[in-house]
C-alpha cells in the first residue's frame, strides 16, 4: 500500500473504533495519522516478526489519548490482525483508550497521563546510546507541553546529548478546555531551542516533508524536536480545528458522511 | 544506614555491570566512591525527581537495573505518578531509595519529614516495601532488593549502631525477625524504631511485670502474615510501632491481617504519628518525644491500652 492508501485505511479504522465504542479522542487520533504512517512505514527500523529486536527503533506515544491511531498503525504494519481493532474500548476487549504495553507487541510504553513519555524516552535513549543503533521517537501533544516534567526531560536530554532521541510535537493548537495559545503564549519552537534542542517545523499532514525532516532528525548529533502542525479532527469536516474534536462522539450520519469523504479524496 | 546501603550497592554494582545509580542531586559524602568507581553508571539527574523516575523506567525498559535515590519525601511524593504509571504499571526493575524516612531530617521541618511514604508505596501494585532498622538489615535489604527483578521501595533512617542480627537470621521478602523473645505482649516495629522499642520493652516489663517480645518487621510489603497470625495466638496484645503515620503503614498492614483472621481476643494498638503535621522544632529524639514515640511515651501508651481493655495484664 502507498502512504495515502495507508492513511485512508487508518482513518477508516479510527472512525470504526470510535463509532463502535462510542468513545471520544477521535480528533487527536485523526490528526497524527500521517505522522505515524511515515514513522512506521518509511522511517523506523522495525520488524513486526521480531518486535523485541535490540537494535530496533522505538516509538512511545506520550499523548496516549490518541491510542486508536497507534493501534491501527500497528495492525496495518503487521504486529497483529486488523480484526483485533474491533476490541477497542468494548467490554471484554483488548485495547484501552490509552495504550497498555501488554495489550499487543509493538506497544513500547503504557501511557495516558501526560508529561511522562519524554522522560521515559530519554531514559531509553541514555541507556541505548552507543550500544544500539536504535533511535527513540516519542510523540507529544502541544497541550502536553504545559506539563513541567516535559521540561525537566528536555533539560536532561540536552545535557546528556541524547542524539538518539527525536521528539515530535503534534501542534494541533487545541487542548482540554482551551486553544493552546490561550494557556501558553510562548513560542513553542523558541522554547525548545532555548532548552538546547534542534527544532524543526513541518506540515504534519505532508508525507514528503515529514519523511525528509524525520530522516534528517535521525542523522543529527543532538536531540531533535519536530513541531508538526496538524489539524485536530482531520478528515471529519464538521469538527476540524475545533475544541469539540477532542470530545466528539460519532453518530451514524457523520460516520457515513465521513467515510464517503475519505474515499472520495 | 545510608553508608551500609552505599557499601552494599557498590558490592552489587561490582558484581553486575547492568546496575545504574540515578540520584536527584543528593549523596554528598556518600556517593563520591560510586561516582569515582563507576563513572558511566552514575547519573545525577538533577533536582527533577519526576523526570528521574521516568528516566529510570526508560532505562529499565531497555534491560537495565536502576537504583533511583533521593530524600524519602522527594523520592516518593513529587514523582508519585511516575512511580505508579511508569515503574509499577510496567513492573520494572527499579529500586527507589528514600533516605531520612520519618523525622530523621528533624530540624529541617515538615517538608523534609516523611511519615506518608510507606502508605503511598504500599498501595501500589507490584511494589515491595522495605524499611530496615539497623546495619545488617540495611545491607541485606539492599542486596535482596537489588537482586530482585521488580520495583522495590527502600526506606532508610539513621542506624542505632547496634548489631541485633543473629546467626540464624535469613533476610527475605516477607520475613520478620524476633529480636527479643517474650510471651505476653508483642511489640512489632519497623525502620529505625528498633532501639527505642527495645528500651520500651524493658520499661513495660518493669511496670506491668509481663514478658515482652520485640519483632523487627523490615518488610512492610509483603508482610510476614504467618508470624503475625502466630503471635496473635500466643500473646495478649500486639502493638505496632513505626516512625510513620498511623494511617496506611505497618499498623494498618498488621491490623488488616488481624482483622482478616477474625481475632477478637488479642488487643491491638498501632503507635505512630497521629493524623497531623509535626510543627514542633527540634532534633529527632525531641520530636519523637513530642508525639509519644520515645520509649517513655510508648510505654505509657501500652500500659494504658492494656488497662483500658481490661486484659489480664
Amino acid at each position: 500500500m502507498q502512504l495515502p492508501d495507508i492513511c485512508r485505511r487508518m482513518r477508516r479504522n479510527i472512525l470504526d473504533m470510535a463509532f463502535n465504542s462510542k468513545t471520544a479522542h477521535i480528533g487527536p487520533s485523526l490528526c497524527i495519522v500521517e505522522i505515524l504512517a511515515v514513522l512506521y512505514f518509511r522511517i523506523m527500523n522495525i520488524d513486526p516478526q521480531d518486535p523485541e529486536a535490540p537494535d530496533r527503533d522505538r516509538f512511545l506515544l506520550s499523548k496516549g489519548h490518541a491510542a486508536a491511531a497507534l493501534y491501527t498503525t500497528l495492525a496495518l504494519r503487521g504486529y497483529f490482525p486488523e480484526e483485533e481493532l474491533t476490541k477497542y474500548c468494548v467490554d471484554g476487549g483488548r485495547f484501552h483508550g490509552h495504550p497498555c504495553r501488554d495489550a499487543a507487541p509493538g506497544i513500547e510504553f503504557s501511557s495516558g497521563s501526560l508529561g511522562h513519555g519524554l522522560s521515559v524516552a530519554a531514559g531509553m535513549a541514555l541507556s541505548l546510546k552507543g550500544i544500539s543503533k536504535g533511535v527513540i521517537f516519542t510523540l507529544l501533544g502541544d497541550g502536553e507541553c504545559n506539563e513541567g516534567s516535559v521540561w525537566e526531560a528536555a533539560t536532561f536530554a540536552a545535557k546528556n546529548r541524547l542524539n538518539n532521541l527525536v521528539a515530535i510535537i503534534d501542534v494541533n493548537r487545541f487542548q482540554g478546555f482551551a486553544a493552546t495559545e490561550d494557556i501558553d503564549s510562548l513560542d513553542l519552537k523558541k522554547k525548545w531551542e532555548a532548552f538546547g534542542w534542534t527544532a524543526f517545523e513541518v506540515d504534519g499532514h505532508d508525507f514528503v516533508a515529514l519523511e525528509q525532516v524525520l530522516n534528517m532528525a535521525k542523522q543529527l548529533d543532538c536531540p531533535v524536536v519536530i513541531l508538526a502542525n496538524t489539524i485536530s479532527g482531520k478528515g471529519i469536516k464538521a469538527i476540524e480545528n475545533t475544541l469539540l474534536a477532542h470530545y466528539f462522539v460519532l453518530d451514524e450520519t457523520v460516520y457515513q458522511q465521513t467515510l464517503r469523504e475519505i474515499y472520495a479524496e | 544506614m545510608r553508608n551500609d546501603f552505599v557499601r552494599q550497592l557498590m558490592v552489587e554494582m561490582e558484581r553486575d555491570e547492568n546496575i545504574y545509580l540515578l540520584t536527584g542531586d543528593l549523596g554528598f559524602r556518600a556517593f563520591e566512591p560510586v561516582k569515582e568507581r563507576f563513572p558511566n553508571r552514575f547519573v545525577n539527574a538533577g533536582v527533577a525527581e519526576a523526570n528521574m523516575m521516568g528516566v529510570a523506567a526508560g532505562m529499565a525498559l531497555t534491560g537495565k537495573k536502576v537504583v533511583a535515590y533521593s530524600i524519602a519525601s522527594f523520592a516518593t511524593m513529587r514523582c508519585f505518578e511516575q512511580i505508579r504509571s511508569d515503574i509499577c504499571y510496567h513492573n520494572l526493575d527499579v529500586k527507589i531509595v528514600g533516605v531520612g524516612g520519618g523525622v530523621n531530617y528533624a530540624h529541617q521541618g515538615v517538608t523534609h519529614h516523611t511519615v506518608e511514604d510507606l502508605a503511598l508505596m504500599r498501595v501500589l501494585p507490584n511494589m515491595r516495601v522495605i524499611c530496615p532498622s539497623y546495619s545488617w538489615e540495611a545491607r541485606e535489604a539492599t542486596r535482596v532488593a537489588i537482586q530482585d527483578k521488580g520495583p522495590v521501595y527502600l526506606r532508610f533512617g539513621k542506624s542505632p549502631n547496634v548489631d541485633y542480627s543473629q546467626p540464624d537470621f535469613d533476610f527475605k521478602f516477607g520475613k520478620g525477625f524476633v529480636i527479643k523473645e517474650g510471651s505476653d505482649v508483642a511489640l512489632i516495629c519497623t525502620g529505625n524504631m528498633l532501639d527505642i522499642t527495645l528500651a520500651a520493652a524493658e520499661l513495660i516489663q518493669q511496670r506491668i511485670h509481663k514478658s515482652v517480645c520485640v519483632v523487627s518487621m523490615p518488610c512492610i510489603k509483603p508482610l510476614d502474615t504467618e508470624m503475625i497470625k502466630g503471635l496473635s495466638q500466643r500473646v495478649e496484645a500486639i502493638i505496632t510501632i513505626e516512625e510513620h503515620s498511623v494511617i496506611g503503614g505497618l499498623g494498618c498492614a498488621v491490623g488488616d491481617v488481624l482483622l482478616s483472621c477474625r481475632l477478637t481476643k488479642c488487643i491491638f494498638e498501632p503507635i505512630g504519628f497521629k493524623d497531623t503535621f509535626v510543627h514542633e522544632v527540634g532534633c529527632r529524639d525531641y520530636l519523637l518525644a513530642c508525639v509519644g514515640l520515645d520509649a517513655e511515651g510508648i510505654t505509657r501508651r501500652v500500659v494504658e491500652v492494656c488497662k483500658d481493655s481490661g486484659a489480664s495484664l
